[in-house]
């Protein structure tokens, strides 16, 4: 199973901000011991969500050149639980973008409702510095490639960046 | 909190009166701002980039030793000094780790005299004074101290 941890992309604006949504369902294994009885996202998984947008935004405005790796989350709160049946939508804005890395801000809305905030630091590594290691370390697979192109209204700008 | 002399960048006056520009976080308005504002600007970054307590970041303290910090964070350190202050900080020039990390600088478990004046040139906002006198390389990571990024930053606003 490939870790994807967003449905879709519902915004996309190259180099500058992204929205991705992804929809909680009780199929999702994990959710049955987390916890039992009481099915609730973990926070880590919705940072994880985050995470997935903001790299790949991030990754994307430098035509996905470098592998992009998160580094830090430099904070991340919430004020509430996603439960199955919410529906997540995760903004990304891209803070700062330079030769070394990136700094994104991220708001999470559950069911349009703002309920959490995650900033992250992501590095950038070229090819160099990762030969030698496995691929599937790395985020911008051809899964990853394709939730992309399923993007329609943007598609072409960003398929014309494609790795 | 005194400062020692050798502590600052060599052109700075050790009174700690001295004004140096400060450009706001958009970097339109400019201001003046005292040693004391700059040190205050960047415990506040330390604190985020670190979670330490602000009572932690004393212009002594170094960022690894005492405020935990791990390699990833000093480039999240210099994310935020870029903001805090408008400047466009060289993370090569605030940890210069080409001087720090090359073998031929070392003998010995010590940093050679020619390493130990490239690293002068290099971080003229490091206090050596103690490091040489025993130039451990285990001890290199105590050069960089809370003052030492304030040293950094006053050179480049002076620049600026």
């Amino acid at each position: 199973m490939r870790w994807i941890w967003i449905d879709k992309f519902v915004e996309f604006e190259p180099g500058r901000r992204a929205v991705a949504v992804k929809n909680v369902t009780r199929a999702e294994e994990h959710l049955h011991d987390h916890l039992p009885g009481f099915p609730v996202m973990p926070a880590s998984l919705v940072i994880e969500g985050m995470a997935q947008t903001a790299g790949i935004l991030v990754g994307q405005a430098r035509d996905f050149r470098e592998n992009v790796i998160l580094a830090k989350i430099r904070s991340a709160s919430f004020d509430d639980y996603a439960v199955p049946g919410d529906t997540l939508a995760y903004e990304a804005r891209i803070e700062t973008l330079e030769d070394h890395g990136a700094t994104t801000r991220g708001v999470v809305r559950r069911n349009g409702e703002e309920f959490g905030r995650v900033d992250l630091m992501f590095s950038h590594v070229g090819a160099a510095q990762v030969s030698g290691l496995p691929r599937h370390n790395f985020v911008f697979t051809e899964s990853f490639m394709t939730l992309l192109r399923s993007f329609e209204p943007v598609g072409d700008a960003v398929r014309g960046g494609g790795a | 909190m005194a400062l020692s002399a050798a502590g600052r960048i060599p052109q700075a006056d050790p009174g700690g009166s001295d004004v140096v520009r400060i450009g706001s976080d958009g970097g339109d308005a400019v201001t003046t701002a005292t040693r004391d504002e700059v040190l205050s600007k960047v415990r506040d970054v330390l604190v985020d980039a670190l979670g330490v307590d602000s009572e932690e970041v004393t212009p002594e303290a170094t960022l690894q030793g005492d405020l935990g910090a791990e390699s990833i964070d000093f480039l999240d350190i210099v994310f935020r000094l870029e903001k805090a202050f408008g400047i466009k900080v060289n993370r090569s020039e605030l940890f210069p780790e080409e001087v720090l990390s090359n073998p031929d600088y070392v003998d010995n478990g010590k940093m050679t005299d020619e390493g130990i004046s490239k690293l002068r040139s290099a971080m003229p906002h490091a206090d050596l004074s103690d490091f040489e006198k025993d130039p451990q390389v285990e001890r290199i990571r105590d050069l960089f101290t809370v003052d030492a990024i304030v040293n950094y930053v006053e050179q480049k606003l002076r620049a600026a």
